[in-house]
């Protein structure tokens, strides 16, 4: 499903958001805070309105200069950054709300599904005020679902939960992007939760959409100012593969190579991102097998570009997927290191996000 | 014991409290839900003229409707007109001065307790597909209960220890304006302090039970504000 949007927001400055996106799994919206994500993502549903704004989702024109429709008449989902359950309701009552209020052929989604996908079964007799954090928040989307929407706008939906709520949260998140098939906007400032949860990204910088696209191509292009971060990452997706029990060791397989990661067995089969911090790679000339290292891969320079006089961060390709390794700029001379060179990339540390 | 005049103006007083109440909750609410929403510039001008009834003497309010009803007045001459009685002294003119005089005792709560709900969980709704006179009724509605119960507490007592309007426009016609609040004067006055006491007394504990009734019900009780 197709979105574009022309947006023009007068707030302090005004922000002129264009796109043309596949709305397809989840789509980050990501910026530092302030920079208009949730006006955004308001304007989206039609809870805001601005002039001189056009957005087109699928096949339905939801504003144009003749058109703007009311958020109750469109086919969406809005999970808030802060609790905004009916307190006079309770869960089930909160889960049917938008259920009752859409025709029975647009019913996709059957309630017991929502309930069960995320894990609410016994909770339905309660009142929102005797909810943990975590629980409104799973209540809040399984209410956001019932009502089968064709667009799931997320605002921060982990934002005001803590570490150990966000942890709990995630698998629901996945899951429902996996069963559901409903494309989600997703709203955040977080490097964890677009890392884990986001397939693409649509980047806010300086009052523009600067870029959109596949996330692990994003956060390694050398024109946006994600690659330049001193935290700059790269993102892998994976499969677990096998597992050595006298090691405990996992082998994941990517398109990369085969990753040898420690620690506990992972299922089978699994889907899971790794993430590669660009400070844990290095890089050497030479395969070498006197290392303590056991993810070395060849590669190749695609790209050199400094960030002060001491630091560089090198844009490789490994199987033609770019990654960023940060080196000092003494390195980089001893090595000689240039575009198209052949090198080896040496990965530290592997972050499994899962 | 009561006298069956003193009945008569007790069942009269009660009738007047619950009629104006009745009527102020159902001009209140669409009112205060205009109050607690709007972004209209002037709307302040609107609250001001909600609190006058708070700050002026019942004799002022009294005074000027007595002018507007009366047989010589735009609205009694109105009334003639079409052949029906004048307003003053009469209850249905009681009704209209004790709508005015207990307003802001309605209406305030009542916006306070809408705009207390906030804008969340009404755009919530609108997300779920509720359109507004829907999220008015299912979800506006059942989270300011509290203010409605205020509302009508407050307005009902406030009705039932009016004195000043009625006396200017009401008179002393038992049965038709001859209120509890009158009829205790009118005691006092012939030095009938045991019936005095008697009425005075009901009207204390009826308040103070009304009052007990509200704040049990409902923590988060406020004080009407000017």
């Amino acid at each position: 499903m197709r979105i574009k949007a022309q947006f023009k927001i007068e707030r302090a400055d005004i922000l002129n958001f264009n796109f043309d996106i596949a709305a397809e799994g989840i789509t980050a919206i990501f910026g530092v805070s302030g920079c208009g994500k949730t006006s955004l993502l308001r304007a989206i549903a039609g809870l805001e309105k601005h002039n001189e704004s056009t957005l087109q989702v699928g096949d339905d024109v939801w504003q144009d200069e003749n058109v703007f429709l009311p958020p109750h008449q469109r086919s969406i989902g809005f999970v808030f950054q802060e609790a905004s359950l009916f307190e006079h309701l309770n869960v089930k009552g909160n889960i049917e709300y938008g259920f009752k209020r859409i025709t029975a052929e647009s019913k996709k989604i059957p309630l017991d599904k929502v309930i069960s996908l995320l894990g609410l079964q016994s909770l339905l007799e309660r009142k929102p005020a005797f909810l943990s954090g975590g629980e409104r928040q799973r209540v809040e989307i399984a209410r956001a679902l019932a009502a089968s929407p064709n667009l799931l706008l997320m605002d921060e939906p982990l934002a005001s939960l803590d570490q150990e709520r966000k942890d709990e949260l995630f698998p629901y998140i996945e899951a429902l992007n996996k069963e559901m098939n409903i494309p989600i906007l997703y709203v955040s400032h977080s490097n964890e939760e677009i890392g884990r949860l986001a397939d693409q990204l649509l980047l806010i910088e300086d009052a523009v959409i600067k870029a959109s696209g596949p996330i692990s191509e994003l956060l390694t292009r050398s024109d946006l100012s994600l690659a330049h971060r001193r935290q700059a990452e790269s993102l892998i997706f994976a499969t677990a593969e096998k597992y050595d029990e006298g090691f405990q060791l996992n082998f994941l397989h990517t398109d990369l190579g085969t990753f040898v990661v420690p620690g506990k067995e992972l299922n089978k089969g699994k889907r899971l991102r790794l993430r590669l911090a660009a400070q844990d790679i290095s890089i050497t000339l030479e395969a070498q097998n006197d290392t303590s290292i056991l993810n070395i891969f060849p590669a190749k320079v695609d790209e050199l570009y400094s960030e002060n006089n001491a630091q560089l961060t090198v844009r490789l390709l490994i199987n033609n997927l770019p990654v960023l390794a940060k080196i000092t700029l003494k390195s980089a001379d001893n090595l000689k290191l240039e575009k198209g060179k052949a090198v080896f990339a040496q990965i530290k540390s592997v972050a499994v996000l899962a | 014991m009561f006298t069956s005049a003193d009945l008569t103006a007790l069942f009269l007083t009660l009738k007047l409290a619950f009629v104006t109440t009745l009527i102020l909750l159902i001009i209140g609410t669409p009112l205060a839900w205009f109050l607690a929403r709007s972004r209209w510039r002037y709307k302040f001008f609107l609250e001001a003229l909600v609190a006058l009834p708070l700050v002026l003497p019942p004799t002022v309010l009294g005074f000027y409707l007595l002018l507007m009803l009366g047989t010589n007045g735009p609205l009694g001459a109105l009334m003639q007109s079409i052949g029906a009685e004048p307003l003053a002294f009469s209850f249905t003119g009681l009704v209209i001065g004790s709508v005015i005089y207990s307003m802001p005792f309605v209406i305030q709560p009542l916006q306070d307790a809408f705009n207390n709900i906030g804008r969340r969980p009404l755009e919530a709704a609108a997300t779920l597909g509720a359109s507004p006179l829907d999220r008015f009724f299912t979800i506006a509605l059942p989270l300011a209960r509290q203010g409605f119960l205020t509302a009508l507490v407050l307005g009902f007592a406030h009705t039932l220890g009016e004195f000043g309007v009625v006396l200017m426009i009401g008179g002393n016609i038992p049965g038709e304006t001859k209120v509890l609040s009158i009829a205790i004067y009118e005691h006092v006055e012939t030095l009938e302090y045991a019936n005095a006491h008697l009425l005075s007394a009901s009207l204390v504990l009826l308040s103070f039970l009304m009052l007990i009734a509200v704040y049990a019900l409902n923590g988060r009780f406020k004080v009407v504000r000017l």
